[in-house]
């Protein structure tokens, strides 16, 4: 689940709209390079983008009698890099904060650096790391790492704005008890949304082996 | 059905099975509370600008999933007419 809106102090919400934004800027510009590039990138951006959409749709239950839904950023991050996944992701989260009130305008920039930059960066290093030995792992791994890694960073986020106590050990603390609530809950969406990547991935990989480079 | 097909329809099930009855309170709401707990002063300081009844949540809920699942279906099926 993303932050909701209002619940990042102003200073913060400030602070991670600054470090969106420019990634932002970069991903819609390679956005554009992509297609520019090769107009069949076109096709391939709307089945990420359209993936990103159905699977930040789903609110799923989990083990720990809680709900969450997954971030569907896997997709993208194999086929493009995090800056394009930021960009397309960026555009998930303005529909949820503008129509469903999940997420929030003020809490834009955070959760676009959880959702959209962080999580699929470490997304981006298992895939780049695992796909020379075996390519379904790989994307199995992209797609599991960026969910979960969304919820640590989410939790990260939370904890730093609301530490228990001031310094370092009030934000631990913090970070413990958010990380108790989301990446706990996280875990089993996180492979479920693998398993379904997996399935996308390869087809699109069937369909046209050159986009993914073994 | 493959295996790894298999798979994927018994996980949501299991998944749900093993939890037992429950609310499903969605983790941003728990962790309201979390906030609310640790610092007791905090007030939101923005309100969502419009927010949907239960219904339109689920309308734009599946809306967003009918977009989504469109973008997938007709690109990868444009693909398959193509070649």
């Amino acid at each position: 689940m993303h932050i909701m809106e209002g619940f990042l102090p102003a200073e913060w919400c400030a602070f991670w709209y600054a470090l969106a934004i420019p990634v932002l800027i970069y991903g819609a510009w390679k956005t554009k390079k992509e297609i520019e590039r090769d107009p069949k990138a076109k096709s391939l951006l709307a089945v990420s983008l359209g993936f990103i959409f159905v699977l930040s749709a789903l609110k799923l239950p989990s083990v720990t009698g809680s709900c969450s839904h997954p971030t569907g950023t896997g997709v993208a991050v194999v086929l493009f890099g995090p800056s394009v996944t930021a960009f397309l992701s960026s555009i998930a989260l303005l529909y949820q904060a503008l129509l469903l009130a999940h997420g929030g305008l003020t809490t834009l920039g955070a959760n676009t650096v959880s959702m959209g930059i962080v999580g699929p960066f470490f997304g981006f290093i298992a895939y780049k790391a695992l796909k020379k030995f075996n390519l379904t792992a790989a994307f199995f791994s992209a797609a599991a790492v960026a969910d979960f890694m969304t919820y640590v960073v989410t939790s990260l986020q939370l904890a730093l704005a609301f530490p228990a106590s001031p310094g370092m050990e009030g934000v631990m603390f913090s970070a413990i008890r958010f990380l108790e609530i989301f990446a706990v809950t996280q875990i089993p969406l996180a492979i479920i949304e693998a398993f379904i990547a997996v399935l996308l991935l390869r087809s699109i990989r069937t369909y046209s082996p050159e986009v993914i480079p073994a | 059905m493959r295996p790894n097909k298999i798979l994927l329809l018994v996980l949501p099930v299991a998944l749900i099975a093993l939890s037992g009855a429950q609310e499903w309170k969605g983790t941003d709401d728990i962790a309201e509370g979390a906030i609310a707990e640790l610092s007791p002063d905090y007030k939101p300081w923005f309100s969502p600008i419009f927010e949907p009844t239960g219904e339109l949540e689920g309308l734009f809920f599946s809306v967003q999933a009918a977009i989504g699942g469109f973008l997938i279906g007709y690109f990868l099926g444009k693909h398959d007419r193509e070649s």
